[in-house]
């Protein structure tokens, strides 16, 4: 990394590791950013995808094998994290989703585990993985970004199934009237038929946009602040790279202060994620509008 | 920095895990939770009742234990009556038999002394007649005279 500039560095670390189309036609991974940009939408960030299966597959196995294993008598060491954990999530559902479902729990679950690991991948300093991808390829401009929550790929895509979930389940338990009266019958009503048909315009546009903000923010509040962490690790190392002992020196305290921040960063930013999900879905499963 | 199917591959991803998670790993924990629960809920129960059984026989051991020392003393005093009973009956028997023996023995006393008394009698009526005779100097028809003889000793 040292003949890289400092801008070079940074673009490099923030580069996906992208598969897609590539202009002669053929299927391959993109070499450069204008590349990757030219593959379009069907192009898939290799590393986002199999950090986040691999992160998923992890949190997937460990949690089935203490449920193997789980007994009503004294639990070992897994089963009590996974009883700890999982009561936890129980908790905060029953706080705030007072309906009947069976998938609310194990989705938040899900959420908070797997968001919680995608994020933790961001406390492994910012060179390990690339480097590793480095020696594994041996293409030395390979680019590669463990951290996936810091892709909006991910992020969005997390949130756009919740609110897939949130569409389902308002029309589920609403009908397709109820939802849509929801969406244009509020926060504005009349008695007189005349107002209300105007008035629908306007409250069509206001839930919608409140419908639509809840997804878009979700994804970006976990985006952005991981992407930020991520980005300030990286100036960080770029302090490494600098070569002046009292700037690399430096950079050490700051790096050990911000992953110590980033610590509580990367739980809080998980658990918002469980939170929101749940409220959203409970929101969702309200009829009293 | 591009948005592209990446998304749809995170969202299938997530999808699975969910459904995985709802499938295989929610209901098993849950179920060893609230089985937990319900047995510690009951060992406390148990203890709770235990407690209470202890405490019933505890006061049933008191209660056993005063009717005991209850009756011990009852029957300690039927004891002492029944021996202060024993002891008077016995004196009262022996003083009867005392008396009883003493009577006898002076109903004995008495006859002896009244045969005796008939044989001294008899002789001194011998013993006169032959004085008389020895003083008179014939001998008195003792048939004749038999019957002043014994009026005699009569008088003695």
């Amino acid at each position: 990394m040292a003949e890289q500039t400092a801008s070079g560095y940074i673009q490099h670390h923030l580069q996906n590791l992208t598969f897609g189309k590539t202009q002669t036609g053929d299927w391959g991974f993109a070499h450069t950013a204008q590349e990757a940009k030219e593959m379009g939408f069907w192009a898939f960030h290799v590393d986002t995808l199999g950090w986040s299966v691999a992160l998923g597959l992890i949190f997937i196995l460990l949690f089935r094998m203490a449920a193997k294993k789980a007994t009503s008598g004294q639990p070992g060491g897994l089963q009590n994290f996974v009883e700890v954990m999982i009561e936890f999530v129980d908790t905060s559902v029953k706080d705030s989703f007072h309906g009947r479902n069976k998938l609310i729990a194990p989705l938040a679950l899900t959420i908070f585990v797997w968001v919680f690991l995608m994020n933790a991948v961001d406390l492994v300093p910012v060179d390990w993985i690339p480097q590793l991808a480095i020696l594994i390829s041996g293409d030395h401009h390979i680019p590669f970004r463990a951290v996936s929550t810091t892709d909006p790929n991910a992020t969005l895509g997390m949130a756009l199934s919740v609110f897939a979930l949130i569409i389902f389940y308002s029309i589920k338990v609403k009908g397709i009237g109820g939802f849509i009266g929801e969406l244009t019958l509020h926060p504005f009503g009349s008695k007189n038929i005349a107002v209300q048909i105007l008035l629908i315009p306007v409250n069509f546009l206001l839930e919608f946009v409140t419908l639509v903000a809840k997804p878009i923010s979700l994804a970006l509040r976990l985006f952005g602040n991981m992407y930020a962490g991520e980005l300030v690790f990286i100036l960080i190392a770029v302090m490494f790279g600098s070569g002046l002992l009292w700037l690399s020196g430096l950079g050490v305290a700051l790096q050990w202060a911000w992953a110590v921040f980033h610590i509580l960063i990367i739980t809080l930013q998980a658990f918002i994620f469980m939170m929101l999900t749940i409220v959203y879905l409970s929101m969702a499963h309200e009829d009293n509008h | 920095m591009n948005i592209n199917a990446t998304l749809i591959g995170q969202s299938v991803a997530f999808f699975i895990f969910v459904l995985f998670c709802m499938k295989f790993v929610w209901p098993p924990v849950i179920a060893a939770l609230q089985e937990r629960q319900k047995k510690i809920a009951d060992g406390l129960d148990a203890a709770s009742r235990a407690a209470r059984d202890l405490e019933l026989a505890h006061e049933k051991v008191g209660q056993q234990l005063r009717e005991a020392k209850t009756q011990a003393a009852e029957i300690i005093e039927q004891a002492k009556k029944r021996a202060t009973q024993i002891v008077d009956e016995a004196r009262d028997q022996a003083r009867v038999e005392g008396e009883r023996l003493k009577a006898q023995a002076q109903a004995e006393i008495e006859q002896e002394l009244n045969s005796v008394k008939d044989a001294l009698r008899a002789q001194l009526g011998g013993l006169a007649i032959s004085g008389a005779e020895k003083i008179l100097g014939a001998t008195i028809d003792q048939n004749a005279h038999a019957e002043l003889v014994s009026k005699l000793a009569a008088e003695i």
